[in-house]
């Protein structure tokens, strides 16, 4: 089963901690000592999901594995942000090879620590969509199919981000990118299937794979604790809004993240051995529109020569999102 | 140079040195906003306030919170009308917070577990004088005496309370409860004098020396319809009976008695015929809707039996019997006649047209401004006559027991301002936590807990209390539901959720701090804070 909420009082397990919860209810991110993996000073932008979503994970991972943790970072802008030379803002063991190999590299470092007999330190592995989904998509099929004890996670900002948004396989159609003009009959990105990582991932059949947001921090950290629990090749995807690369406020980071999964334009999900576990249900179903409209890379889709077909066509993939993985309580669904 | 490994050159540093908060347009500031429901609470309670202790379980706390505004939280939480929670956020959510039934639950537990108030300040050597123990004056003395002010109240009646003994009826504030409350503010060192009728108010000042005064005398006097009434008929007014029934003979009214008005007080009457065994009808010239009296009380009346006729006025009154016309509501919603008559069976007909208020001790001194029959005050509810303050249903008001508490307590603070010949200011109002400055998201489904009902016979039978309270789970619950408008409830959101790690936690009850060196003023905390704490304001560049 999946996270479940503490439904209670005043604000439950919604918010990052609760004076009212016991301590060992609360976050790690609510902890005074939480291992802050990334410290200030980055360089990302204001209102960065990419810096956040990191740091909630890292810090996660840390709290799961006794702080015995090496971070593997793929390039990409946690990587370029996070480690101007000779800079950095990690404050964990962490090494960056290139672009395509993070997995790899990371299968590498596993190796190691096993030939040196450090058995309790853990590898993580890390990069964007463009280097987990597009560039370095060979070497993590390999990672997932010889089941090296990696977890790999993906922030899915949904495009290229730190070369000037591109288009990479995770970015939604008709979202304009530098490479996906709002030009042409249908403007944007093309509809088609992109591709969906998190199911090619339950398709190699390994222990666990899962999907979060920033704006569901329980959620997030359960998950990436539960996947340190577990040894073998494991992913989880992490949607981080981009206010640069999605011309969004800085301010709305969250929200958008949260939309995204009340929409049903994120599913959010857990899954072992290729078979779906458990799913974060939607508590306030929302339209589509409210999560396009706050981002500039939507614009085209409205005003004066707006696409209402195309807003229809994702709104269906919304609403397949929510058939297939049941994202809604049967009454809300009904009701 | 030459011993660092190949391509090295720099020492690894940190991006500590890095400080973005340069970067920043507008900085996140923390602030306390006022909620919606100490806005709205008339005896100005710190309601969000008091609820954070009760939230954690400290009740005893939670209740001397709530006892630095009011005197009176266990008598509140029976009678008091509650706007806090017709103006509580959690309204647009799902439903109002259940403030008044915390409240009532604290008063209760206070009088069980004997807690008093904190001792009083200093005597200051000054003697006021407070005419009439009713919810105004009790107030007005409870704070003068804790500023350290020596307070005796002069009353009329045999017993302390005002309405709230001779008006509301038993079965909606049992007086134990009215008495307990009472008497832990005699116990801060009040003198009560009880069967004290001030006739003037001057030379009662003299006698007994007061350097001021505070009047909360009410409003008593029936007002008297002009019925055409046969010399058999029966009609006597509502503030006469209901007081009557606090005394040994209880009034003889009849089986059929007819209640004229649609107030709160034509309400109380009726319900109280009914128990009495009588056969209670009200006749009010206008609509449900339009009835001064609370939907909910016309409801449980309702629900008891009485029988009201909307649209009628009495017309005539006989021996046994009276003639009602038929009323219409014309465009304007006033009612007109339609000249079509009916005649009822009435063994006596109670007026409950409002009260008018008794000023003769007023008689004679100078500078009073009275206008439509109640005193007129200054905004610091002082009247026309230096030192003489007033408050309560005797001044302009919407003439309810919380207001009266709220106009003790302001005169109260003024009447110490002018012992001392300084002027009483207000602290400023902070902006008001409306709904759009919260962030519902965070805030878990959970509905109002619901005060248990006695069941209909006895309400129909008997004067035993009708509505029940919480207990401490459920009260616990209650309080738990707060959103905390404005005011910081250390969820650790904001410290969550800055990318930059820029908010620094202070540890439990202290709260938390921006790093400015660092936060480049995206504004997600503010945005995340759940309870609207946090303001984002421009920097100067
Ligand atoms: C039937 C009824 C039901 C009500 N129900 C509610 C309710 O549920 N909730 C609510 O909020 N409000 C209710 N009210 C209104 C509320 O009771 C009054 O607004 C409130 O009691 C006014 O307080 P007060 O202190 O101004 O005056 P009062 O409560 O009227 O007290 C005045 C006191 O002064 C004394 N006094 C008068 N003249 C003199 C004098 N010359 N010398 C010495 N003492 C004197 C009187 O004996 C009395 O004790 C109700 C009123 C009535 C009549
Ligand atoms: C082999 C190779 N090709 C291209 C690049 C240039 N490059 C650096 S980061 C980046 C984009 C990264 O995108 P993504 O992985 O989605 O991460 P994001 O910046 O969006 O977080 C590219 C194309 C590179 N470093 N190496
Ligand atoms: S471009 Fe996007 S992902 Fe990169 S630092 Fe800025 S906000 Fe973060
Ligand atoms: S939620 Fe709490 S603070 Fe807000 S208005 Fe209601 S009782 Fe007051
Ligand atoms: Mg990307």
């Amino acid at each position: 089963m999946s996270f479940q909420p503490v439904k209670f009082y005043q604000t439950g397990t919604y918010t990052v901690g609760n004076r009212l919860l016991a301590p060992d209810a609360r976050s790690v991110q609510a902890g005074e000592l939480r291992s802050n993996s990334i410290n200030s000073g980055h360089r990302a932008c204001q209102g960065c999901g990419e810096a956040l979503g990191a740091r909630y994970a890292i810090d996660a991972a840390m709290a799961e594995s006794n702080n015995q943790l090496i971070a593997v970072n793929a390039t990409g802008c946690l990587e370029v942000f996070s480690t101007p030379y000779p800079e950095s803002s990690w404050q964990v063991p962490w090494i960056h090879s290139l672009f395509g190999n993070a997995p790899a590299v990371a299968t590498g470092v596993a190796a190691a620590m096993k030939v040196k007999g450090k058995n309790n330190v853990r590898v993580v592995a890390q990069g964007g969509d463009g280097g987990t989904t597009d560039i370095g998509f060979g070497c993590l099929s390999g990672m997932f199919e010889r089941n090296d004890d990696v977890l790999y996670i993906c922030y899915d900002n949904e495009a290229y981000m730190n070369t000037g948004v591109q288009r990479s396989s995770a970015t939604p159609p008709t979202a304009r990118t530098a490479t996906t003009m709002p030009v042409g009959p249908e403007p944007g990105n093309v509809f088609g299937q992109g591709k969906n990582v998190p199911e090619i991932a339950m398709a190699h059949g390994i222990p666990y794979v899962a999907t979060a947001t920033v704006a569901d921090l329980r959620d997030l950290e359960y998950k990436v604790r539960k996947a340190m629990k577990m040894h073998g090749a494991r992913y989880i995807q992490i949607f981080v809004p981009c206010p640069l690369g999605w011309g969004s406020a800085s301010h709305d980071t969250i929200r958008l993240a949260r939309l995204a999964k009340e929409t049903g334009m994120f599913p959010v999900f857990e899954a072992e051995h290729g078979e779906v576990t458990g799913v974060l249900k939607i508590r306030n179903k929302q339209p589509i529109e409210d999560y396009l409209k706050p981002q500039k890379r939507f614009a085209h889709l409205f005003g004066k020569h707006a696409h209402p077909e195309m807003v229809a066509h994702l709104q269906a993939i919304a609403d397949r999102n929510i058939r297939k993985y049941g994202l809604l309580d049967e009454e809300k669904a009904h009701g | 140079m030459a011993n660092k490994p190949f391509a090295i050159t720099l020492k690894p540093g940190t991006s500590l040195a890095n400080l973005t908060g340069s970067w920043r347009s507008s900085r996140p500031v923390y602030l306390n906003r006022l909620p919606p429901c100490n806005n709205a609470c008339p005896a100005g309670e710190n309601i969000q306030g008091w609820l954070f202790h009760a939230e954690s379980g400290d009740y005893e706390q939670a209740w001397r919170v709530l006892v630095r505004d009011n005197p009176l939280p266990s008598v509140m939480g029976r009678v008091c009308y509650h706007p806090c929670e017709t103006s509580c956020n959690r309204g647009q959510l799902d439903e109002a917070v259940g403030i008044n039934s915390v409240e009532r639950f604290l008063g209760d537990e206070a009088i069980k577990r004997g807690w008093k108030f904190d001792a009083p300040a200093a005597s200051t050597g000054k003697k006021v004088l407070v005419v009439g123990a009713g919810p105004s004056g009790l107030s007005a003395a409870y704070h003068l005496a804790r500023m350290g002010h020596q307070v005796e109240i002069q009353e009329a009646g045999p017993l302390a309370g005002g309405m709230m003994r001779f008006g509301i009826p038993k079965y909606r504030l049992p007086r134990d409860v009215l008495d307990a409350e009472v008497q832990r503010i005699l116990d801060l060192g009040v003198t009560l004098k009880l069967n004290t009728k001030v006739e003037n108010i001057e030379q009662s000042m003299q006698l007994g020396a007061f350097d001021a005064a505070f009047l909360a005398v009410g409003a008593h006097i029936g007002k008297r319809a002009m019925i055409p009434a046969g010399d058999a008929s029966h009609i006597v007014d509502a503030v006469s009976v209901l007081r009557s029934m606090e005394g040994e003979d209880k009034p003889m009214l009849g089986r059929k008695v007819v209640v004229y008005g649609g107030g709160n007080t034509a309400i109380d009457v009726a319900r109280t015929v009914k128990r009495m065994g009588g056969e209670p009808l009200i006749v009010y010239r206008r609509t449900r809707d339009r009835a001064p009296a609370h939907d909910f009380e016309i409801e449980e009346a309702l629900q008891e039996g009485v029988m009201i006729k909307w649209l009628s006025t009495i017309k005539q009154a006989e021996a046994g019997e009276i003639t009602v016309e038929r009323m219409e509501l014309d465009d304007k919603g006033f009612p007109q006649p339609t000249g079509e008559f009916e005649k009822l069976e009435a063994d006596s007909v109670v007026l409950a047209l409002g009260q008018d208020v008794d000023l003769s001790l007023l008689q004679g001194v100078p500078g009073l401004d009275v206008k439509d029959g109640v005193v007129q005050v200054t905004p610091d509810m002082m009247t026309g006559f230096p030192g003489i303050f007033a408050g309560g249903d005797m001044v302009p008001s919407e003439r309810t027991v919380t207001v009266g508490v709220g106009h003790g307590k302001k005169a109260a603070r003024n009447i110490d301002a002018w012992l001392r010949g300084i002027t009483y200011v207000p602290e400023p109002k902070h902006e008001i936590a409306t709904f759009d400055k919260l962030n519902p998201w965070y805030y878990s489904d959970a509905d109002k807990t619901v005060r248990p009902m006695l069941d209909i016979i006895r309400r129909q039978t008997s004067f035993d209390e009708v509505q029940g309270g919480l207990d401490e789970t459920n009260a616990l619950f209650e309080a738990r539901r707060c959103l905390s408008c404005g005011n910081c409830f250390e969820c650790d959101n904001c410290y969550g959720v800055c990318p930059d790690n820029a908010v620094i936690k202070l540890g439990p009850g202290k709260g938390f701090e921006f790093n400015y060196d660092y936060c480049k003023g995206c504004g997600i905390c503010e945005a995340e804070c759940p309870c609207g704490s946090i303001k984002m304001v421009p920097e100067d560049i």
